[in-house]
């Protein structure tokens, strides 16, 4: 019985060590967006990432401290070292502390995530305005302030390789699922108000590299806003469930220099100039 | 048993019947019949059992279409029919059942009663349960399928569901009535039934958490009732309580759903909470810590979680406001059950533990329902939420407690009572094999989600970018070898129960404490029928 004890107390503290190294190794993100959430290219989207971490690291430390101690006892108050057990049952000041640290703690964790969240419900002061339609199963994007509206679907290819055995191997498709026909297209260094809403059901616009979701619901108009830094191509996804191909409505967005997106612009007034 | 032995001080007096153990010899009579709380529990049990398999293979579905990128196996249909038919039976059908399951066995036994305080009624609402998952299950086999809206069945999506639609409904309503019921029972039983002595405050915490349970379950079922017969009216009767075309609002379904959900995910946890707390003093040959202050924290954690429902929906657009009390409330849950978590951890501490298969439950309980509680916080800021919400970091989260969490209590309390329910020892070395596989495939299993989620993997989703794809599979492969793992608890069940040749003493464990081990192992079919003397040791509170 003694040595089995041993044995099981080795694998746990093992486990214990493991999951410990694996969560720190790993927590930091060491600057990849496959483990850890993105830095983004937003304000808004570097806020939440510090958030998160703040968040993820008292989140650890409290785990590690419950789990050295309760590892700890486990160790030495083990009857196979004869350890008598204490008598005790309760002590009001252990509970007292345990209780008021831990709102110590919540407060000064609310404190920054309250400022991100007033920061990112502001949308005053957008220099344009986008309305996302969200439909079974795509996106619509209006430019109100342009005259420039289109139909955003999954582009062809990763559609071919999405059909059940299709025999395509996805690795082998361009952004498989994360590619559309029609992308949106926005300047950087702009505020840009988004105007949410959906025709049929509810759906979710997600671009990670933003920093947020907003719910498109039917009947109902959401706002939400971005201020991209940086030029480049982001991706995202629909992320509320709304039917069979909720999983292939993804987003693409461009950012482009103010000057290639007013380029783009003219381009797109002159085909639709044309196609009327 | 051929003579009724019950301990020396509660001994029975003649009650004028023979001293069989009056067990109706006929199955029906038995079985379809019964109003006797342990044929009932025994019922519930080895239903729930049933359905935690055939969720269980539902999830292998799930696991083994996101085995890798594109659609192998099932059309993005059936897909979802599979994670919303899983979810529905594993919330509804196993864990909560369960949960009433050992209720039914152990309350009477641990407050001094011969039965339930409603014995009819305790039969019919068992007896609910086997047509209501028929009639649930059948769905799949309509010709639109089954419903595939997800478990929160949020309109205008779930009405677009084809012939299931009406079945589904139905189904949940009897659910609910079978909820209630057992409830309303349990609240009667703990009322009126305790042995004199048995003081509120000195019942047994798994009395405890699930008489708030009860209070909970009492509160929130008639709300989901509600909402599925608003669903219902809107779909043929053309209501329009969630259309905004009609004037209605498909946002307000959310929040009665979670007005309905967020206390749901405590009545599937308070109880493990209960279990762990019966069982860690036990091995630790030591008093509960705090006990009082358990009881509140639990009291507390019920309060709460009728005022949070809002975090599930933080990305539809509420105002800030709005936005911040729901993020502030649920940030003040993680103190009681902070409360909780240290009282675990002081009531081994300075102990003389040992490690029998309950015990070894009971840790891993703590430590992964620590994390997942611990993703719980990280989930409650708004602001990381607007990139959390929806993804695997989500469905890590809720499968950290639910299954490490309840499930894993679950276990512990099958290993640790099994005993006294079947008079036999289980294998110990198979019970450890059982955990030791499910505490690393578990995971295996769901830690790697909460970087599939990060990274940004949406839930619900057949197919994904292959960027996605390592962590699928190892996530896909432990969930194979925990699904595997699960066949050594039938295993070891069975073999306690019909072939084990070593007999359990009354006591069974060495620290146990509790009226329960005061009875034999197993216990006469009909236990208690004049009250016992409680006296200062038999109570499993200590202070």
């Amino acid at each position: 019985m003694k040595k089995e004890n041993t044995v099981i107390v080795a694998l746990a503290v093992l486990a214990a060590l493991v999951a410990t190294t694996w969560l720190i190794l790993v927590a930091p993100g060491l600057g990849s967006n496959e483990v850890n959430m993105t830095r983004g290219v937003t304000q808004q989207s570097a806020d939440h990432f510090e958030l998160h971490m703040i968040v993820l690291w008292i989140c650890a430390i409290i785990g590690i401290g419950v789990f050295t101690v309760m590892f700890t006892s486990i160790v030495l108050h083990r009857k196979s070292r004869n350890h008598t057990p204490a008598k005790f049952s309760h002590s009001t000041k252990a509970e007292i502390i345990w209780t008021v640290i831990p709102v110590l703690i919540l407060v000064g964790m609310a404190v920054p995530a309250t400022t991100a969240l007033v920061k990112m419900e502001d949308s005053s002061g957008a220099e344009m305005t986008v309305k996302i339609t969200g439909f079974q199963w795509r996106w619509k994007y209006e430019y109100l302030d342009e005259d420039i509206s289109f139909i955003s679907s999954l582009d062809p290819n990763s559609n071919a390789a999405r059909q059940l055995n299709s025999g395509m191997v996805p690795a082998n498709v361009d952004n498989y699922l994360l590619n559309v026909d029609h992308p949106l297209v926005l300047p950087v260094g702009k505020k840009i108000k988004f105007l949410i809403t959906a025709d049929d059901v509810i759906h979710s616009w997600w671009v990670p590299a933003l920093g947020w979701k907003r719910d498109a619901i039917p009947g109902f108009v959401n706002e939400a806003w971005t201020n991209i830094e940086k030029p480049g191509t982001y991706r995202g996804q629909c992320a509320e469930l709304c039917g069979k191909d909720h999983g292939f409505m993804p987003i693409v967005v461009i950012a482009l220099p103010q000057d290639e997106y007013d380029t783009w612009v003219s381009e797109q007034l002159a085909e639709q100039g044309a196609a009327l | 048993m051929s003579t009724e032995v019950i301990h020396p001080d509660t001994h029975h007096v003649d009650d004028g019947h023979d001293h069989g153990d009056h067990k109706p010899s006929n199955f029906l009579d038995r079985w379809l019949f019964t109003t006797n709380h342990k044929d009932i529990g025994t019922l519930y049990l080895i239903f729930s059992l049933t359905m935690f398999f055939i969720g269980g293979s539902m999830a292998m579905v799930i696991r083994a279409e996101l085995f890798m990128p594109g659609l192998q196996l099932v059309e993005p249909d059936f897909f979802n029919q599979m994670t919303t038919m899983h979810a529905l039976i594993m919330v509804f059908g196993a864990v909560m059942p369960a949960w009433v399951g050992f209720a039914n066995w152990l309350i009477p036994m641990m407050i001094g009663a011969p039965d339930m305080a409603l014995p009819r009624m305790n039969n019919w609402s068992f007896w609910i349960l086997p047509f209501a998952f028929t009639m649930l299950l059948s769905t799949l086999f309509m010709d639109s399928g089954g419903p595939a809206a997800g478990w929160t069945l949020y309109p205008p999506l779930v009405l677009q569901t084809g012939t299931s639609f009406a079945f589904v409904v139905f189904a949940v309503h009897m659910m609910g009535v079978s909820s209630i019921m057992g409830s309303i029972n349990i609240i009667a039983t703990i009322f009126n039934m305790r042995a004199p002595g048995m003081r509120l405050l000195r019942m047994p915490m798994f009395v405890w958490t699930w008489l708030i349970t009860a209070f909970l379950l009492i509160a929130v079922m008639p709300v989901l009732a509600g909402a599925v017969t608003m669903l219902l009216t809107d779909h043929f009767f053309s209501t329009n309580f969630f259309n905004a075309a009609g004037g209605g609002d498909p946002v307000m379904f959310q929040h009665i759903f979670w007005f309905f959900g967020h206390p749901e995910v405590y009545i599937m946890i308070l109880p493990a909470f209960g279990v762990i707390s019966e069982i860690l003093p036990t091995f630790s040959r030591k008093p509960l810590f705090g006990y009082g202050s358990m009881v509140y924290a639990t009291a507390t954690i019920a309060f709460l979680s009728f005022i949070v429902w809002a975090h599930h929906m933080f990305t539809v657009g509420m105002p800030l406001q709005g936005e911040l009390y729901f993020m502030y409330a649920t940030m003040l849950i993680s103190v009681p059950t902070g409360v909780k978590v240290f009282n675990w951890v002081s009531t081994m501490w300075q102990g003389s533990m040992t490690f029998e298969t309950p015990m070894l439950f009971a840790i891993g309980f703590v430590v992964l329902f620590t994390i997942g509680g611990l993703s719980g916080l990280m989930l409650a800021i708004t602001a990381a939420d607007f990139q959390y919400h929806d993804t695997y970091f989500v469905v890590a989260h809720f499968h950290y407690v639910l299954v490490p969490g309840s499930v894993f209590a679950l276990m512990a309390a099958t290993y640790y009572w099994l005993p006294k329910f079947t008079g036999n020892m289980y294998s110990e070395k198979w019970g450890k094999i059982h955990f030791w596989s499910s505490a690393i495939f578990v995971n295996v299993l769901f830690f790697p989600q909460h970087y599939l989620g990060l990274a940004g993997m949406p839930r619900r989703i057949p197919d994904y970018s292959p960027q996605f794809a390592d962590f699928n599979m190892i996530s896909s492969l432990g969930g194979f070898a925990f699904g595997a793992t699960q066949l050594i608890f039938v295993g070891v069940v069975l073999h306690c129960a019909y072939r084990s040749k070593v007999k359990a003493t009354p006591e069974v464990w060495e620290g146990s404490r509790g009226l329960e081990w005061t009875l034999d192992s197993p216990p006469a079919y009909h236990s208690f029928n004049t009250p016992p003397v409680v006296t200062h040791n038999a109570l499993s509170r200590a202070d």
